[in-house]
């Protein structure tokens, strides 16, 4: 055993054990925290594949950013394991069952799926060289247009998130 | 026992599932959007083994675009959910069940 | 000349547009004549084509062609016209009685309210039978034969105020559309059978031997075309609608139930005869349907009151006289009659009208009487038209229907004497309607009496036309023991060819025409003794069964009307509310049923939806996965 497969059992042992974790705490608090060790596994995941600008932006833009966007929602609401709501016994069996069958059926679908050795001699497809390059020579409209996107969402995010003015009175909108 | 690319679709569906066991398990809108985010990483999870798998740089591309949309997302979905529990104080998923009438 | 032909028809069209279009808005006067110098613009065209047709340098057929109709796959009908001997004589007689009845009609309906209106039908009606006459296949002649029921039913009720009216009006739709079914089924076989509907095309492969067509379908087709023929032609049993499309005005009688309209089943087996020529079995039905309607309607004729009605049954039976010559073969004769029979019946109807127009209205025989002295133009116009249509010597008529029954008697001498018989019939009831209305004293109220003139010039000057065309119109066609050469047989026979008619002898054609001279001057005689003092008293035994028409009507209404109702009824009552209503319904029922349970799975919870997703992507993934290999 390598340190590659070492390091991908790794991982994947901590991904799952995290996202698990994710949806078993009963605080969300903890839930967040548990999806932060998640991504960073991922991210190890993409180290190890090496995606390094990816697993970077990875950290950067979903564990610091997003996830501590979420952690000050949550705490903003003061919302802890009290008060959070939980749903009946029945229904949390019946939603893993579900998800269990959905795994199981497609796993069943592709596991006959010949397996592919990754290729671990081309290191360099991760570098931001190379992924800067595609980007902004084919990719450059896609990438303007998600810029517009960021635009739209932030003014999207504002306009809902605004202080509502007090509707005025029926008879007072003559 | 070397890692093959199934190894990396057998990682990637199970996260997914556990994605989706969160999304039906859980009551609170803000963990469900967290079960979403999971889903959207085991996605790129996949992406990101078969690009290595297949030496295309395109699929690392795709990794990033879906980051994009994801971050967009979330600022969108969170203000919603900051909304709604101005209105109701509460992040209740069931309680917002007007769509019955 | 027969390059513009089309601007025969187009005429009479731009009449019916510019009428139809601001009947409302126009004054009366000004609709008049528009639509009678549209058909006068026609007739002038018409009357140079024929000439062309005439003279020498015309052979054969000119086929002119508009545009492609229907274009489909093999089958392809163009748009066009024909133009050949038969058609523009049919030409000659349509335009030229047509625009003699506008004429006759600008004074007549001056008084109506509708008249814009009522030239907008006429017009219309006088471009579908152009387009009849003119067309060059079977569709084209269709869709004149459609139009022609149509403006029919129009002008039958022109009077729409009246429940009757419309009743005649619907009556007579419905019997053209049995017949018309007829047509349609004949063409449908026609084209089905030699892929085309055009005349030439057809009647060149016909001819032939074309083994591949069994000879059973020319009977068929010639048939189904024969119930066409009958239906619009008023032939037994499609017949009782003419007599109660009287209920028109009576120009309109003239010109579409006397004249033009119903000669269309003439003009259509003439056209097809290279089709009947080859169906002898079939022109014999014609000949015993032709020969059965003159003589019933000619026997409902003698006991009716109404002028219109007694003309109207003369026109059946005339009309079976003419089926009766295209049942024995002898097309020409048929046609030349059609020709005779449209100036002198129009005559008398015109002459009727004149009569009602003086009597304010009134249309029963009994309380006229006398009128002769009051209106001496209508009544020698009339007396005429009675000695014409009743085969007076030297008068069109006698002509025509002489060579119908010579024709016959060479045929076969039962039909021959039946034949006699009708034409017998026909000079009495003629003569009794024309001493009943004009001679003796009047019998009708003061007021009428006081009322009583003769009619103004525009409707004096179409009768005297048409008694002039009724006495010279036959001698076109004399037969040739008089003048050695039919020039009517002879300029019609290059497209009409007779069938099976055998020549008599000179001598055996001198007795048969004394014969007929003698009859018909002795039924006059008898008619003007029956009708010396005319005694009104209830019929009674057979004269009650002629009266009400053999009660065939009657019996139509007893046989089908009433079944058929009464089987309507029960479709309604089961079939239709239990049955279809009721599927109808219960479709209905049970989806709003089921949406009221379905509606529960929409508990409003966003879970609940997540989780019915989750199953429908694993049931979807299930199917493609493992199912659809």
């Amino acid at each position: 055993m390598n340190l590659y497969d070492t390091l991908f059992w790794f991982f994947s042992a901590v991904a799952v054990g995290c996202a698990l974790g994710v949806i078993l705490s009963r605080n969300p608090v903890n839930s967040v925290l548990f999806l932060v060790g998640t991504f960073l596994a991922i991210s190890g995941h993409y180290f190890i594949m090496n995606a390094q600008f990816l697993a970077i932006v990875n950290i950067v833009v979903y564990t610091g950013a997003i996830m501590v966007l979420f952690l000050f929602v949550i705490m903003l609401m003061n919302l802890n394991a009290d008060v959070e709501p939980q749903k009946g016994q029945l229904i949390q069996v019946a939603g893993v069952i579900s998800g269990g069958v959905l795994f199981l059926v497609l796993i069943a679908a592709i596991h006959k799926a010949s397996p592919m050795p990754i290729d671990k001699q081309s290191i360099d497809i991760g570098l931001i060289n190379n992924l800067g390059k595609v980007l902004f020579k084919e990719y450059v409209l896609p990438f303007e247009i998600s810029s517009v996107l960021f635009l739209s969402a932030m003014i999207g995010a504002v306009v809902i998130g605004k202080k509502e003015p007090a509707l005025p009175a029926e008879g007072e909108a003559q | 026992m070397p890692v093959y690319s199934t190894h990396y679709l057998f990682l990637s569906l199970l996260l997914f599932s556990i994605g989706i066991m969160g999304a039906l398990m859980r009551r609170n809108a803000i963990i469900i959007f967290m079960c979403i985010e999971l889903m959207l990483n085991s996605v790129n999870l996949l992406l990101v083994a078969f690009s290595k798998m297949y030496v295309d740089i395109n699929a690392q591309l795709f990794v990033f675009f879906i980051m994009v949309v994801a971050a967009a997302e979330v600022a969108v979905g969170l203000a919603v959910i900051v909304m709604m529990y101005r209105k109701v104080h509460s992040v209740d998923i069931n309680i917002l069940n007007r769509l019955k009438h | 000349m027969s390059q513009v032909v089309y601007l025969i028809p187009l005429f009479p069209l731009i009449g019916f547009l510019i009428n139809g279009i601001f009947w409302n808005k126009m004054p009366k006067s000004v609709g008049g004549a528009i639509g009678t110098l549209a058909i006068l613009a026609s007739f002038i065209i018409s009357l140079g084509i024929f000439f062309e047709v005439r003279s020498a340098a015309f052979h054969g057929p000119v086929i002119v062609n508009m545009f492609d109709f229907i274009s489909s796959g093999n089958l392809n009908i163009p748009f066009a016209f024909q133009l050949d001997a038969l058609s523009s004589l049919f030409l000659l007689i349509i335009t030229g009685v047509g625009s003699l009845i506008h004429l006759y009609s600008t004074s007549y309906m001056h008084e109506d309210e509708g008249m814009v209106r009522y030239f907008a039908y006429l017009n219309l009606f006088v471009f579908s039978m152009l387009l009849l006459v003119l067309g060059a296949n079977y569709l084209v002649m269709f869709i004149g034969w459609e139009g022609v029921g149509l403006c029919s039913y129009l002008l039958i009720g022109f009077w729409f105020k009246k429940r009757d009216y419309t009743n005649a009006a619907k009556k007579a739709f419905v019997m053209n559309r049995i017949g018309d079914l007829g047509f349609l089924v004949g063409m449908m076989l026609v084209i089905y059978y030699y892929g085309t509907l055009g005349y030439q095309e057809l009647f060149s492969t016909l001819g032939g031997a074309n083994a591949a067509v069994p000879s059973s379908v020319h009977s068929w087709i010639a048939l189904c075309f024969f119930i066409g023929a009958t239906g619009k032609s008023a032939q037994i049993p499609l017949y009782t609608w003419l007599p109660d499309a009287m209920a028109g005005p009576t120009p309109v009688s003239a010109l579409i139930h006397a004249a033009t309209m119903v000669t269309a089943g003439i003009y259509m087996i003439a056209r097809s005869n290279a089709l009947y020529n080859l169906t002898p079995g079939v022109l014999h039905v014609i000949a015993f349907i032709g020969l059965a309607t003159a003589i019933l309607a000619a026997t409902i004729a003698i006991r009716q009151y109404d002028i219109k009605k007694v003309l109207a049954y003369s026109t059946v039976s005339q009309l079976g006289f003419m089926f009766l010559a295209l049942g024995v073969g002898a097309y020409t004769t048929a046609v030349f009659h059609v020709m005779t029979h449209a100036f002198f019946k129009a005559l008398l109807f015109l002459g009727s009208g004149s009569v009602i127009h003086a009597m304010g209205g009134e249309q029963d025989i009994r309380k006229m009487g006398g009128l002769g002295k009051h209106m001496p133009v209508t009544r020698t116009t009339f007396l005429i038209g009675c000695l014409a249509i009743s085969g007076f010597p030297g008068l069109s008529g006698f002509f025509s229907k002489d060579e119908i029954l010579a024709n016959t008697f060479a045929h076969s001498s039962v039909l021959y004497i039946f034949g006699l018989l009708a034409a017998m019939m026909t000079a009495f009831y003629m003569f009794r309607l024309y001493f009943l209305t004009f001679s003796g004293t009047f019998r009708g109220t003061e007021e009428q009496h006081h009322h009583l003139h003769e009619s103004p010039a525009a409707m004096t000057i179409p009768l005297m036309v048409l008694a002039l065309l009724s006495v010279v119109g036959g001698y076109v066609g004399m037969p040739a023991v008089i003048s050695h050469h039919n020039a009517f047989a002879s300029f019609l026979g290059p497209v009409v060819k007779n069938f099976g008619v055998h020549h008599l002898a000179e001598s055996t054609e001198w007795i048969l025409m004394t014969l007929s001279v003698v009859v018909s001057v002795m039924m006059i005689g008898v008619a003007w003794s029956v009708n010396k003092k005319p005694q009104f008293a209830e019929s009674t035994g057979f004269a009650k069964l002629l009266e009400n028409k053999w009660y065939v009507d009657e019996l139509y209404d007893a046989v089908i009307t009433r079944p058929l109702n009464a089987l309507s009824e029960f479709m309604d009552k089961y079939a239709e509310r239990r049955g279809i209503d009721a599927v109808v319904n219960g479709v209905g029922k049970s989806v709003r049923w089921g949406s009221d349970r379905l509606r529960l799975l929409q508990s409003g919870q966003v879970g609940s939806y997540i989780f019915i997703m989750v199953i429908g992507m694993v049931i979807l993934f299930t199917i493609s996965f493992f199912w659809v290999r």
